[in-house]
C-alpha cells in the first residue's frame, strides 16, 4: 500500500448533523451555567433590585406604579440582559473553547444559535418567569400582566440575539463593557417601545393584536440575521484575538 | 472531495529511464506566496510551501517570528493575510467545511472548560465532529495518563494534565492534518515522547503534521519550516 491510498483512506468520513452540533454546544453551555450558579442570579438580582428600588425611590403611589410599571419592568430586564451579555463569549474566548467553535465543520451561525438560545433560556427566560410576581408588586391588574409577560417572552430573546452580535463584536477589546452598551442599546430601544407600548395599550382595552404581530416580527428578523452577523463579528474578533 | 485519481504524476519520462518513477503525493495543504502583515511590520513575505502527506514540519523561528500567527493562518482563524492557500489542490475557502473536517488545531489555549470534567470537555469538543462513544472517550483520557480524572473538574487538575485533555483528541483523532501550537508546554518528559511517537505515527498513516515547539524536537525525517525575522521566509 502506498502513501496515496493510505491518505485517501484517511480523509475523516464521518460526520455529524448540525442539529447534533447545536444539542452539543447547548448541553454544554448549560452545564457550564449550572455549575456557577452565582453568575445565573446575577441578572436575576438586578432585576428585582431595580424593581424594588423604583417605588422606594420614586413614589409608592398605586396610581404612579400602576401606570409607570410596565415600563419599570421592561427597562429593568433590558438592563439585566445587557448586563449578562459580556458573558456570552468572553469566557470561551479566554479559555480557547471559542477557537474550537470556529473550526467544527457546522455553519457557524447555528452553533452561535445554540449558544444565544442557551443564553436566553438561561437569562431572558427567569425574567419571564419573575415578571408575574413583580407585576403584582408595582400594581399592575392581571390582564396587564398577561400582556406583559408575552412581550417579554417574545421581545427577550431579540435582545439575546441582538447582544450576541455586540458580544461578538466587542470580543477582542480591553474595555467592551461601555462599548457594547453603546452599540446595543439603540438596537434595544424599538423593541423597548413596543414592549412598553404593547402593555399600554392593553390597559387602556384596546387590541393587542397589531402590537404583537410587529414584535413578532421583529423575534423573525433577530432569529434569521443575527445569528450571520454574529457569527461574522466572531471571526473577526478571532482573527485579531 | 478529492479522489486519488486527483493524484498529481510527474511528467512521464519512463522511455528515458529504465525504472518508474515513484508517484508524488498531491500536498494536503499547500500555501503559495503567504504574506501577513502585523502592526505594521510584515511577519513573512512570499512564504510558499506544500505540506505532503507521511510528514512532520516544524516551524522554526524566534519569538514573535510568527509562529503561531501562521498555525493561525492555515487553521483559517486569522483572516489577515494575503496569498493562497490550498486544501488538496483547491482553494481553502471553497472547501471550508470539508478542511474543517480534516484539519484538527491545537493552540496555545487548551480549549478545556475548567467547570467541567474532562469527559464532558472531550464530548464537548467532539460533537460538532463526528459521534464517539463514552467508552472511547475514557479509553483516550486514560491512554494520556488522565485515569481517575474522568470526573473531577478540570480546574482541580494541574496545567500538564488540563492539556493533555486537550491532548487526548489526538488519541481519537481522524483528521489527517494536525496544526499543533506549542504542543509540549506543560507536558513531562514521558508526555513529550508519548506526544513525538503521536506525530511519527499520524505522519506513517499518511497524515501531516505541522508543530511548533521550543522544545528539541528531533524526528527522523523531520521537516523545518523556517521563519525569519520580518523577513523573507524559507523552506528546506
Amino acid at each position: 500500500m502506498n502513501a496515496e491510498t493510505r491518505l485517501a483512506a484517511q480523509l475523516a468520513s464521518s460526520r455529524v448533523g448540525a442539529l447534533a452540533a447545536m444539542k452539543g454546544v447547548f448541553a454544554r453551555d448549560m452545564k457550564v451555567a449550572f455549575r456557577q450558579r452565582q453568575d445565573l442570579l446575577n441578572p436575576l438580582l438586578f432585576f428585582i433590585m431595580v424593581v424594588t428600588l423604583f417605588p422606594l425611590g420614586v413614589s409608592p403611589e398605586v396610581s404612579f406604579l400602576s401606570q409607570a410599571g410596565a415600563g419599570i419592568l421592561w427597562v429593568a430586564a433590558l438592563l439585566s440582559v445587557l448586563l449578562s451579555l459580556d458573558h456570552l463569549f468572553r469566557h470561551d474566548f479566554d479559555d480557547g473553547t471559542l477557537e474550537q467553535l470556529v473550526l467544527q465543520p457546522q455553519p457557524l451561525f447555528l452553533l452561535i444559535l445554540a449558544k444565544t438560545t442557551a443564553h436566553w433560556m438561561l437569562t431572558g427566560l427567569p425574567l419571564v418567569i419573575l415578571a408575574p410576581v413583580l407585576g403584582v408588586m408595582v400594581h399592575l391588574d392581571g390582564n396587564s400582566i398577561a400582556v406583559l409577560c408575552l412581550t417579554l417572552l417574545i421581545g427577550t430573546p431579540v435582545l439575546s440575539l441582538i447582544g450576541a452580535i455586540g458580544a461578538a463584536l466587542t470580543l477582542g477589546l480591553r474595555s467592551a463593557g461601555v462599548l457594547l452598551s453603546l452599540l446595543i442599546i439603540p438596537l434595544y430601544i424599538p423593541v423597548l417601545i413596543f414592549g412598553t407600548g404593547t402593555v399600554a395599550a392593553a390597559a387602556e382595552g384596546a387590541s393587542v393584536g397589531a402590537y404583537l404581530a410587529l414584535m413578532g416580527a421583529f423575534l423573525v428578523l433577530a432569529l434569521t440575521l443575527a445569528p450571520f452577523a454574529a457569527a461574522a463579528a466572531l471571526k473577526i474578533s478571532l482573527s485579531n484575538g | 472531495m478529492n479522489t486519488p485519481d486527483a493524484i498529481v504524476h510527474r511528467p512521464d519520462y519512463g522511455a528515458l529511464m529504465s525504472e518508474p518513477l515513484p508517484l508524488i503525493p498531491e500536498p494536503l495543504l499547500q500555501a503559495v506566496n503567504l504574506q501577513c502583515e502585523r502592526d505594521k511590520r510584515i511577519l513573512f513575505r512570499e512564504l510558499s510551501f506544500s505540506i505532503l502527506p507521511g510528514t512532520v514540519t516544524r516551524v522554526e523561528g524566534p519569538n514573535g517570528s510568527g509562529k503561531t500567527t501562521l498555525l493561525r493562518i492555515l487553521a483559517g482563524l486569522n483572516d489577515a493575510w494575503t496569498g493562497e492557500l490550498k486544501w488538496c489542490g483547491a482553494p481553502v475557502a471553497n472547501h471550508r467545511e470539508e478542511f474543517l473536517r480534516n484539519m484538527l488545531y491545537l493552540g496555545h489555549r487548551p480549549g478545556i472548560k475548567p467547570l467541567l470534567t474532562p469527559l464532558e470537555n472531550l464530548r464537548a469538543l467532539m460533537a460538532g465532529r463526528r459521534p464517539v462513544s463514552d467508552a472511547a472517550l475514557s479509553q483516550a483520557l486514560q491512554g494520556t495518563g488522565l485515569a481517575g480524572y474522568e470526573n473531577v473538574p478540570c480546574r482541580n487538575l494541574s496545567a500538564g494534565q488540563q492539556r493533555r485533555v486537550a491532548l487526548a483528541r489526538l488519541l481519537i483523532a481522524d483528521e489527517p492534518l494536525w496544526l499543533l501550537d506549542e504542543v509540549f508546554t506543560a507536558i513531562d518528559a514521558n508526555g513529550v515522547a508519548a506526544i513525538e511517537a503521536l506525530l511519527q505515527q499520524r505522519a506513517a498513516e499518511g497524515g501531516a503534521v505541522l508543530v511548533t515547539t521550543h522544545h528539541d524536537l528531533a524526528l527522523p525525517g523531520m521537516h523545518r519550516l523556517v521563519l525569519g525575522k520580518g523577513g523573507v521566509a524559507d523552506e528546506r
